[in-house]
């Protein structure tokens, strides 16, 4: 019982061939889609969080020096050709320093929102899907963590565990992942009830396929955009705790730590804690930028 | 003469996104005498809200009024500044949108609502405002005209909120109205009482107004001259009459062939085809609770298989419902739904992957319908994959195969769906089902989101599919004509009844059951003075007492014209048969019926076929 078998009539050569050159109106239509238009606030933010991203990656070999080396008879020492960003109170170069900890600083944070923004993703998905008790259970679990301040939970952790890297970004992840969750559901719900999820859903789909492919990419953008300010959050949290002496520990050190080292040289008005506390804002900021363009973008696109 | 309205060469441009202006209104010029109703019709994007709004100075965000005049009375309404077009606004044009429900604010009374702009302009004092609204909520037959305006606009129907809108573009008594599409997101029945209180006070008043719209039918009662646009160009230009009558314009007269689908021959073929015992869907006693609210009761319907079924009924009459349970979308509370003499679960967990692949659902609408993040060929890929383990070539070749099955060029594989327009996603969409060669596709409203002439051909499409393939469809739309034209057996919901069932040749002539009549009879005509002379909704009601608190009382009891005190409102109607085949639910005989439907029908079926 095969009623729907009709040959076709002309002579249909191989799908992709012929999807091609069939016509000119594609052209327009696909470059217009493809088009990416940033506004000046997000093409600055583009520039400083590349910069930021190469620097994580490659900042320790640009390093001048050895960034535990006493290298320098001053303390506090001012800018100069040797120590670009001046010296710290062990006479330290703070360039180099600050080359070693953007890894820490931004790699950590990295993994730790993108730990905490997958789950998060994930248990909105797995909640707005089946709904019911499941969604209950998983949204006031996510409700009661949601309601213990972030920063006393670290202290909490690191209290209890002592402090590591490893702990650091568990902990971060596990604060962040609530507020990533309430979010991502208040999207998944909105895009279950469109048809084209009622459709995958009367064809029989099992729950995987609906949440990863029909649902997850009409998602992406306010996800996307939410991983930016989580970001943010991140490491502005694993600074605090550096600066509280709780996160990265010596030798190594990320740039929270390096504030609160050189919290001395405040009084002399030392480079050696402007220059962490700098990175840590041009970060924040260059972040947001980006993440606002984007944002500015879609409510465009939604418009229309 | 009179001339209140003087469009000339008239140019409006959108921009894209590349920056670049495109014309979306190329020079159009018409005028309009004082009291005269003229129509701009065309199918969506011909410009025709586009040319209506610039009537007011205003263009839509993205859009830009670059050339021509517009004078309404003695001013170019083109050269004012904002602040005098805040005067002009509302004062001496007065618009009348689409959707009334979102054109009014939730949290205001629908009387301050209505009192607004007479008090902005200070045309008059609070008092004087609401007594004129009164009077306009009585002439516009709005129930409790001295009460309506203490509701808030969620307390009243969507026909009421729209007759409501009219009474706040009249309050300040403006030299020019536009309705833009007033009626089109109501229901027939509904909008035949729209459309008589509009054409009352326009008359009554002496109106002058521009009405927009893309169905001729409704603008035949309303308009005195037709403007037909098409691509932002003005194609005809004409009385009311000449159109109807002797179009012009080639595309006129396409526009007057698509509006009413010819009833075909072709429906009787299928029958012989397949036998009586045949019986491909099987649904017995149904019935489906939300909550304590019962939106379908006791509904039996049976598919044959390769037979078209038509589900007809106003908005919440529970028709989508029925074929959400059947699709496993609506779990139901009590009856049976068999596939081929095997029960299919209530609910979609209980299904098996060949029931799903059997049933297909297509939506109303397809722009919601696609994953916009998809291509085309994913789209189509994906049942294809799923169903019948297609892969690489195999599944281009078959999704190429589908897409010139349902019409379109293989090249829009590629595309997404944002790409597409209207008619080209309901293809698609089609197509889907079609890709899981299913027994039954259950078509929800396929065609009331598109254009007259993109509808009829999707119509057509569906109509050869069934001749090609022998699947067969419920066909789920709140206009009998389009069922009328495509379906052998029709069912008529009304509240969660199934209130007249019977083959297609049953609908043609009267006796049906008082509902259908009605339906049947809202249905504008294409000739002018249809709406003063149909049967429909006019008259009063004959009074009953207050309904027994008996259960399964008539659910059309309290707007049936043919009610009979002591009986409808005293004991649950029978389920009968009557002359024509029908099966009703009613206390009527079939004899009664026609006796009461005659005179009017006999009328009305020359005019549909004259």
């Amino acid at each position: 019982m095969k009623p729907n078998s009709i040959s076709p009539k002309a002579s249909i050569g191989s799908g992709k061939d012929n999807a091609l050159k069939q016509d000119g109106l594609n052209e327009p239509l696909r470059t217009r889609r493809r088009r990416l238009s940033l506004s000046v606030g997000g093409v600055i933010g583009l520039l400083i969080v590349t910069f930021w991203a190469l620097m994580a990656v490659a900042g320790p070999l640009f390093a001048p020096h050895d960034a535990n080396a006493m290298i320098s008879d001053g303390y506090f020492g001012p800018l100069s050709l040797e120590f670009p960003l001046g010296t710290d109170y062990l006479g330290r170069d703070i360039l180099s320093r600050l080359l070693h900890g953007a890894p820490f600083t931004i790699g950590v944070a990295l993994a730790a929102t993108a730990l905490a923004c997958t789950a998060g993703v994930v248990l909105a998905l797995v909640a707005a899907a089946s709904g019911g008790w499941v969604d209950a259970l998983i949204s006031r679990t996510q409700d009661a963590l949601i309601a213990i301040p972030n920063k006393i939970f670290a202290l909490l952790m690191v209290a209890s565990f002592g402090s590591s890297v490893p702990l650091l970004l568990l902990m971060a992840a596990f604060a962040y992942m609530p507020g990533s969750f309430r979010i991502a559901r208040a999207v998944a719900v909105n895009v279950m009830t469109m048809d084209f999820v009622q459709v995958a859903r009367t064809r029989g789909e099992a729950m995987p396929y609906i949440i990863f492919v029909e649902v997850l990419p009409n998602m992406l953008r306010p996800v996307m955009t939410d991983f930016g300010l989580r970001f943010v959050y991140v490491v502005l949290l694993l600074s605090a705790m550096s600066f509280l002496g709780l996160g990265v520990q010596p030798p190594d050190a990320d740039w929270g730590s390096l504030v609160r080292e050189n919290i001395e040289g405040l009084w002399a008005g030392a480079p050696a804690v402007l220059a962490p506390a700098v990175a840590i804002a041009t970060l924040t900021m260059g972040v947001n930028l980006l993440i606002d363009s984007f944002g500015g973008r879609s409510k465009r696109e939604m418009e229309k | 003469m009179n001339e209140i309205v003087r469009v000339s060469g008239l140019r409006v441009a959108a921009r894209n996104e590349e920056g670049i202006d495109v014309p979306i209104v190329h020079g159009a010029d018409f005028s309009l005498n004082k009291g005269e109703v003229l129509a701009l019709i065309g199918e969506s994007g011909s410009g025709k809200s586009t040319i209506a709004l610039s009537l007011m100075g205003y263009a839509r965000s993205g859009c830009r009024i670059v050339g021509g005049s517009v004078r309404v009375g003695d001013v170019d309404v083109l050269k004012l500044s904002n602040a005098q077009l805040a005067k002009l606004r509302g004062r001496t044009v007065a618009y009348i949108a689409q959707s009334a429900a979102a054109a009014f604010n939730p949290s205001k009374s629908i009387m301050d609502q209505v009192i607004e702009s007479a008090l902005i302009h200070g045309v008059l004092s609070r008092k004087q405002a609401q007594a004129k609204a009164v009077e306009l909520f009585r002439e516009l037959a709005l129930p409790e005209p001295e009460r309506i305006g203490a509701r808030y606009p969620h307390q009243v129907s969507g026909g009421q909120l729209q007759r409501l809108m009219a009474a706040m573009a009249l309050i300040t008594d403006p030299a020019l109205v536009i309705l833009d599409e007033p009626t089109t997101a109501l229901d027939v029945t509904t909008q035949i009482e729209v459309l008589r209180a509009f054409k009352k006070v326009v008359r009554e008043r002496g109106t002058t107004a521009i009405y927009v719209s893309h169905d001729l039918a409704v603008v035949a009662q309303m308009a005195d001259r037709i403007v037909v646009l098409r691509d932002g160009q003005i194609q005809e230009n004409n009385p009311t009459e000449q159109i109807l009558a002797a179009p012009e314009h080639p595309y006129t007269r396409s526009l007057l062939a698509a509006i009413r689908p010819a009833a075909r021959q072709g429906a009787g073929d299928q029958e012989a085809a397949s036998t009586e015992e045949d019986v491909l869907l099987d649904i017995h006693g149904l019935e489906i609770c939300y909550g304590t609210k019962k939106v379908l009761q006791d509904v039996d319907l049976k598919i044959r298989r390769g037979a078209a079924v038509g589900v007809i009924g106003e908005s919440g009459s529970g028709k989508t419902t029925l074929a959400q349970a059947i699709a496993g979308l609506a779990p139901t509370t009590a009856g049976h739904i068999l596939l081929d003499g095997q029960p299919l679960s209530r609910t979609l967990a209980g299904r098996t992957r060949e029931q799903f692949r059997r049933v297909q659902f297509v939506f109303q609408n397809a722009d919601t319908a696609l994953n916009p993040k998809h291509s085309i060929e994913q789209i189509l890929g994906r049942p294809l994959r799923f169903y019948h383990g297609m892969k690489g070539a195999q599944q281009q070749r078959r999704v190429a195969e589908l897409l010139e099955l349902v019409q379109l060029p293989a090249s829009i594989a590629q595309r997404r769906p944002g790409e597409l327009s209207g008619g080209q996603k309901q293809r698609v969409n089609l197509a889907r089902a079609l890709a899981a060669e299913p027994d039954l596709i259950l078509c929800d409203e396929v065609t009331s989101a598109l254009d007259t002439v993109v509808g009829a051909a999707i119509l057509e499409l569906l109509r050869d599919l069934r001749r090609e393939l022998g699947v067969s469809y419920l066909f789920i739309s709140h206009d009998i004509s389009t069922v009328r034209a495509l379906c052998d057996d029709i069912v008529v919901m009304y509240s969660g009844y199934k209130v007249e069932a019977g083959d297609q040749q049953a609908f043609v002539q009267a006796p049906f059951h008082p509902y259908t009549n009605l339906l049947t009879n809202s249905v504008p005509e294409l000739r002018q003075g249809w709406l003063e002379h149909c049967g429909a909704a006019k008259g009063g009601l004959p009074p009953i007492g207050e309904p027994a608190s008996v259960a399964n009382l008539c659910p059309f009891l309290d707007r049936c014209p043919v009610r009979i005190d002591g009986l409808c409102n005293r004991s649950a109607p029978p389920r009968g048969n009557i002359a024509g085949g029908s099966e009703i639910l009613c206390h009527h005989s079939g004899a009664d019926l026609l006796k009461a439907q005659e005179s009017v029908n006999s009328m009305k079926l020359v005019g549909t076929y004259a």
